[in-house]
């Protein structure tokens, strides 16, 4: 069985332990600017809730007919704690034992949550943004709603953001230093072909 | 390898986190010199007269423009304990209605007066939302002297508009509500369509006196009517009625009055309607409605309550109605200057249309109809139709005007005025408000003949433009120039209650005719006083009339003594004043009402029904001279069966 040297296992034990913030810090916000919002409304999105100007970005958007945004809405909010869980989990057995496919594993794992994340939120934008009320009072032809997936979007009278909060920064942070141990790794595995 | 890593990691942080990656929204910057355009100098007097809607007040404001001060807050449809109205005993009638004495409504519009669709500005009329009423203020003294209520009508709210010689204001209901004997008014809510009614009543105004009637109503389906604009020039004779809820729901009208793509402006042509008057063809249906004048020589207005109202049913009588389709609930319903064009806000409409009134006059002639509403012809929207404004913003409300071909639509989601032209339908620029403007008012601007220059944009929404003061803040308003291609923000300033509609006139129509004073011997008061010889006290069973001089700086009489408990004290008060801005006041200790303030020349009641025994001083609230802390009396009160003889003095 491969290992890993110290220095990589020292840094995927606290890629791991940076995970665990996940569960108490927001890992996504939603904001939007309106002329009559200046100061803007801010929804964050934690691993299993909502917080934020929820109420006041629902009483907004039920005009154009968009869905009532709620934690029922969001079925991840149930089991993303056990996904969450069993990744830093494997990220701290990798960092104990040293094993080298466990790394490679650990790392799999933070890239697939990462794209499945993107696609999740993608999914539910689209279904948020088109999906709406055929009663809505406010119907402009043609017009679809859907939030960016980051960074700015002018929705009608509203300007949208989307993008990481502190969690989503920290969840960077770690898979940052996960690469940074595999990019080392690799390099002194190099190194040690070259030696010989 | 690493730096690469990091490079693009830290990449990816800059574009998320970078606030220059955030587009600039509207700007609310101040260009150029605003301040002197606004700034009216000590002892100088603004340009324009702003009567302003005080909404939820009751009231109206007058403002100066281009300066934004409040000058004066007009009691209408409140009562105002500032200086008595609807606590003397001779406004008191004021506020009378079939229902008895209502102290509160709720003015929303303003009409000022007009001759050959200019502004005359001879008297300014305002609508009671809640009671439905239409008040007549007079420009000369801002006085509000009569009160019209309005019968088989429910929140008066697409009202007090006017035809452009004031022939007539109208009252278009909002509610559409049974109508008719208490039997026919008392029936299931779910039976709308088949028992409510939507009546709409047009009420002259007598070219001289200013005085109102109700000359007929017309029965219309029970849609909701929001606002209304009478036609001009090319277009006099008609009216026209921006209608919601043609869905005729009854329950959660926010989403079931919405489901319609099109709602309708109804075109009313009042001139046909005359006619059928005059035939005879009206119905004289019984009904009970107050109508209330105040009387400038008596100095006390009087109430009397009328019986009956004429009614045209436009399903028998051809060619009174019309209906237009307009998108989406239309709530302002405007017509342009030349009275061609009749824009239609539908609120939840992503264009506004502008409708020919031409082509709906040969739709009419060619009967291009689509249908009808019991026989009312619904004309064809493409018929009527000028054109579309594309893309004009979220939410529009109402339209004014600048007499240069230019109109101004309020937008309300979107929060901004956008101007556009009324012939090309091109959007030529537009501005933020600060916040989610509501009405807006440009001098002259809903008559023929607009003054321009100024726009004020009245809005709903207020949060950060001023110092905090809890959580019921001023409704702000902003004042814009729009001399210049691009409209350019002066000013912003907070309102009295909550501004709807406002109109602006130049002040020179009407500052060289304000009443300064009352002539004495014009005073015909029962009870007023020509001189301080006259006054006295006199006991008639269990009143107690005081007839009080006020003069700097005494009452005559000041003592007064052998008044009991549970008499009916009556002060009638003659200010003997004749001089510009020298009103008294008048406040009794323990008075469960409000003061006087009694203007030079004029004579007002105080009703008190002292209930104990002591002395009760009595002062002048106005400071009127340097001895006006000198300026009061006393009246002594017994109790009942004390049988002291009834004495007063002054002065021994």
């Amino acid at each position: 069985m491969k290992t890993i040297s110290k220095g990589n296992r020292i840094l995927v034990f606290l890629a791991a332990a940076l995970m665990i913030s996940a569960y108490f810090t927001p890992l996504w916000q939603i904001s939007l600017w309106a002329p009559q919002y200046p100061e803007g409304l801010n929804m964050k999105i934690w691993i299993d809730q909502l917080s934020g100007d929820v109420n006041i970005i629902n009483g907004v958007n039920h005009y154009i007919g968009m869905k009532h945004i709620g934690e029922e809405m969001f079925p991840e909010f149930s089991y993303l704690i056990y996904v969450f869980g069993f990744i830093i989990a494997v990220g701290f057995i990798a960092a104990l034992t040293g094993k080298k496919f466990l790394l490679h594993g650990y790392f799999l794992l933070i890239t697939f949550l990462g794209i499945g994340v993107i696609i999740d939120m993608h999914l539910w934008g689209y279904d948020y943004g088109h999906n709406l009320n055929s009663t809505a009072a406010i119907k402009v032809p043609g017009m679809a709603y859907q939030p960016p997936l980051i960074g700015y979007k002018e929705l009608l009278n509203f300007l949208a953001y989307s993008g990481p909060d502190v969690g989503g920064w920290i969840l960077m942070g770690s898979a940052l230093l996960t690469i940074l141990a595999i990019f080392f790794d690799w390099r002194s595995n190099r190194k040690k072909t070259a030696l010989t | 390898m690493k730096k690469q890593f990091i490079l693009v990691v830290g990449a990816v942080a800059a574009l998320a986190l970078n606030p220059g990656c955030k587009p600039k929204t509207a700007e609310s910057a101040i260009a150029g010199d605003a301040a002197s355009k606004v700034y009216v100098a000590p002892g100088e007097h603004d340009e324009f007269y702003n009567i302003v809607s005080g909404g939820f007040n009751g009231q109206m404001s007058v403002v100066g423009l281009p300066s934004g001060r409040v000058l004066k807050i007009l009691p209408v449809f409140s009562v105002n304990p500032e200086n008595g109205y609807g606590f003397s005993e001779e406004s008191k009638p004021m506020l009378n209605t079939s229902n008895g004495f209502v102290p509160w409504d709720d003015l929303h519009h303003i009409a000022i007066s007009q001759t050959k669709a200019e502004h005359d500005a001879r008297w300014a009329f305002g609508n009671g939302n809640n009671t439905p009423r239409i008040a007549r203020v007079d420009l000369t003294s801002f006085k509000t002297v009569e009160i019209i209520e309005i019968p088989n009508s429910a929140g008066n709210h697409s009202s007090p508009f006017i035809t452009e010689n004031t022939e007539y204001v109208v009252a278009g209901t909002r509610f559409s509500v049974p109508t008719g004997s208490d039997a026919k008014r008392d029936v299931p809510i779910a039976s709308y369509k088949e028992n409510f009614k939507g009546f709409i009543s047009f009420i002259g105004v007598n070219q001289e006196t200013g005085d109102m009637n109700l000359s007929f109503q017309i029965e219309a389906p029970p849609f909701n009517f929001d606002l209304a604009r009478a036609g001009k020039n090319k277009s006099h004779g008609w009216f026209f009625f921006s209608t919601y809820n043609t869905e005729m729901a009854h329950t959660l009208l926010e989403v079931n009055a919405s489901q319609k793509d099109k709602d309708f402006i109804m075109a009313v042509n009042w001139k046909k309607a005359e006619e059928y008057v005059k035939a005879g063809e009206g119905e004289k249906r019984p009904a009970r409605y107050a109508h209330n004048k105040w009387n400038e020589s008596t100095h006390m207005a009087e109430s009397k309550i009328l019986e009956e109202v004429l009614v045209l049913d436009p399903k028998i009588l051809k060619d009174i109605v019309y209906f237009i389709p307009c998108p989406k609930s239309p709530h302002g319903t405007d017509t342009d200057p030349t009275g061609e064009y009749i824009i239609g806000s539908g609120k939840l409409a992503a264009i506004i249309p502008v409708f020919s009134f031409t082509k709906m006059l040969a739709a009419i002639q060619k009967q291009d109809f689509e249908g009808n509403i019991d026989g009312m012809p619904i004309l064809k929207y493409e018929s009527v139709l000028h054109g579309e404004v594309q893309k004009p913003g979220l939410g529009p409300l109402h339209t004014e005007f600048d007499g240069k071909g230019n109109a101004y639509t309020s937008m309300f989601v979107s929060s901004e005025i956008v101007k556009w032209n009324i012939e090309t339908l091109q959007v030529l620029d537009r501005v933020p408000t600060f916040y989610s403007v509501g009405h807006l008012s440009i001098p002259g601007g809903p008559t023929g003949k607009p003054h321009g220059k100024y726009m004020v944009a009245y809005n709903k929404i207020t949060k950060d433009r001023y110092l905090p003061t809890g959580p019921e803040l001023a409704h702000s308003a902003q004042l814009y120039d729009i001399t210049g291609d691009k409209m350019q923000l002066l000013l912003d300033f907070p309102t009295i209650g909550e501004p709807h509609y406002a109109e602006s006139f130049p002040a020179s129509l009407i500052k060289d005719r304000q009443v300064k004073f009352y002539p004495l011997e014009e005073n015909n008061h029962p009870a007023a006083l020509k001189g301080i010889a006259d006054a006295r006290v006199e006991k008639k069973g269990n009143e107690i009339h005081i007839y009080l001089t006020s003069i700097r700086s005494n009452f005559r009489p000041d003592n007064i003594e052998g008044v009991e408990v549970g008499n009916e004290v009556f002060f009638h008060m003659t200010n003997l004043e004749q001089d510009w801005d020298v009103p008294h006041g008048l406040a009794i200790k323990n008075a469960n009402t409000a003061e006087l303030l009694v203007m030079p020349g004029e004579t007002a009641t105080l009703k008190w029904i002292p209930n104990r025994p002591g002395i009760f001083p009595f002062y002048c609230t106005d400071f009127c001279s340097a001895l006006h802390q000198e300026m009061q009396g006393y009246v002594r009160v017994s109790p009942k069966g004390s049988n002291l003889p009834l004495t007063f003095t002054t002065g021994e």
